[in-house]
């Protein structure tokens, strides 16, 4: 037994994992990387990202780079989303499915030429992305996996455009959402696109994986950044009503049931389009606000007000904003419309809850 | 956090403890007196579960067995059980922990007391953990 690393031991760093140590965080295992927790509190960090701007360490996510044209080269095909008419400088967000049209893994394209592309990944999924592009993409595509050499920062936040631009980046005032161009900060070449995860303002910026630190550090320089992790993060996207890999997407649920329809261009083929068409989703996802502040978790059961077992909540948490527990679930058809009572929780334990309309934080600087 | 996310301390944080109470492995903390137990959990335990948000209270006059679950203290992320640490019939609970949860984060080992129970068998107290043994107890899980 003494030669068995441990679970830690086994968990890929990103570039800043001696920094992360150096500011107190607590670490935890995801998707197979060590990553920051929290810095101080996750209510304390989500305040600062709703009302100023936070800075969130995110190399842990995949990146491919690949080049040929979209659909010579077989990109077209896998990925769900129309891609062919994406101007340059543009992302487009999609899926991409395996041949019984179950979700292999959401991602975002970015068309960075006419035939020069990058997709970026979850973590949990690269090496089975990577395999699935290898076996999909054709001796047209020139394809490489760079997730160990792209590191990527997320700066988020109502304030992340003056912390930019106090970098230098009088550019950057020219993003608009789901756009994206090629800075240089303090002599460093980086990607940097105006989206993000949390319903704020924000940018990812994708730089070289040796030069994360001095990126981190010049941005961290300004006061008016905090470093944050993952605890608010998930907070973050779950108040945006935004799916998570492996909660409300995975390979045993349908696009169509994890509400991914407008993310799919019916007119191309592509992978698990012939499976997709002959789907009739069972359920729906749906989103949900407590009655009080006792929170719904991942797990737990939904049931109707007459007590009937209906679904199950795939993500739930605290929402500081609503001062209330949400969720989000998938729920047996029909749909339910906003303000129908439900339950979650177990048949020992129900707590009252009422459906919603996304997304729950409807305040957001995302599109200021 | 989800069934992936698992924390651990390494902050490495001094953690308090009042010399007078008697301590759960399960770091609940205790300190009798008269016959009543007043009773809520541990700066150790606060500092693990983060911003607490949600307390779920027992209900007055409700009889408990000594370590039988009865309380749930949700954090933004999670959900835990905390379980009496002395059997008896539950007399008082902070109302307060309704409104401000966070007094639990804030003074766990005074205002964020969570219930007083009419304790039924003062031996049961010999399962319990002075001071000392529960700091030797926190020192031997790092």
């Amino acid at each position: 037994m003494a030669n068995i690393p441990s679970v830690e031991a086994l968990l890929h760093n990103t570039p800043l994992a001696d920094v992360h140590a150096a500011l107190g965080a607590k670490m935890v295992g995801f998707g197979g990387w060590n990553m920051p927790l929290q810095y101080e509190s996750i209510l304390s960090e989500w305040d600062h990202n709703r009302k100023t701007v936070s800075i969130f360490d995110c190399s842990h996510m995949g990146e491919f780079m690949i080049k040929g044209d979209a659909v010579a080269c077989g990109l077209d095909s896998i990925v769900t989303q129309t891609i062919t008419d994406m101007p340059v400088n543009t992302c487009r967000y999609g899926a991409m499915l395996n041949e019984a049209g179950g979700i292999i893994d959401d991602l975002i394209v970015y068309r960075k030429g006419a035939e020069d592309w990058m997709i970026v990944v979850n973590a949990a999924n690269i090496e089975k992305n990577a395999r699935h592009f290898r076996a999909h993409l054709n001796a047209k595509a020139n394809f490489e996996d760079a997730s160990f050499k792209t590191a990527k920062l997320d700066v988020q936040g109502p304030q992340s455009r003056d912390v930019l631009k106090a970098l230098g980046l009088a550019a950057i005032e020219k993003l608009s959402y789901y756009t994206f161009g090629q800075f240089q900060i303090k002599g460093v070449p980086c990607l940097i696109s105006r989206t993000g995860y949390t319903g704020e303002l924000g940018y990812e910026i994708y730089c070289p994986w040796e030069k994360c630190k001095e990126i981190w550090k010049n941005i961290l320089d300004n006061a008016t950044v905090k470093p944050t992790g993952l605890g608010v993060r998930d907070v973050l996207r779950v108040e945006m009503c935004y799916s998570l890999y492996g909660h409300e997407l995975d390979e045993t649920i349908s696009p169509l049931e994890a509400g991914l329809d407008k993310f799919i261009d019916g007119k191309k083929n592509f992978i698990g389009r012939q499976a997709v068409s002959a789907q009739t989703p069972q359920r729906t996802i749906g989103y949900f606000i407590s009655a009080s502040r006792k929170s719904p978790r991942a797990g737990n059961k939904i049931f109707d007000a007459a007590g009937n077992e209906i679904g199950m909540v795939t993500s739930g948490t605290f929402s500081p904003a609503l001062n209330a527990g949400i969720g989000i679930g998938f729920m047996d058809s029909p749909r339910r419309d906003a303000g129908v009572e439900i339950f979650f929780g177990d048949e020992k334990s129900k707590a009252a809850a009422v459906v919603a309309k996304r997304p729950f934080y409807k305040f957001g600087s995302l599109k200021t | 956090m989800d069934s992936r996310l698992r924390g651990n301390d390494s902050g490495g944080r001094v953690m308090e403890i009042e010399e007078n109470f008697l301590y759960t492995k399960e770091h609940e903390w205790v300190s009798i007196e008269d016959n009543i137990a007043t009773m809520g959990i541990t700066d150790y335990a606060q500092e693990a579960l983060g911003d607490v948000t949600y307390v779920e209270l027992p209900e007055e006059e409700s009889e408990v067995e000594q370590f039988e679950q009865f309380v749930s203290v949700e954090s933004v992320k999670a959900a835990s059980d905390i379980y009496a640490p002395m059997g008896g019939k539950v007399v008082d609970v902070n109302r307060k922990l309704e409104e401000t949860p966070a007094l639990i984060n804030k003074d766990c080992y005074g205002k964020g007391w969570i219930a007083k129970i009419d304790v039924r068998d003062m031996d049961e107290s010999t399962n319990l953990m002075s001071a000392e043994e529960y700091r030797n107890y926190l020192d031997s899980l790092h």
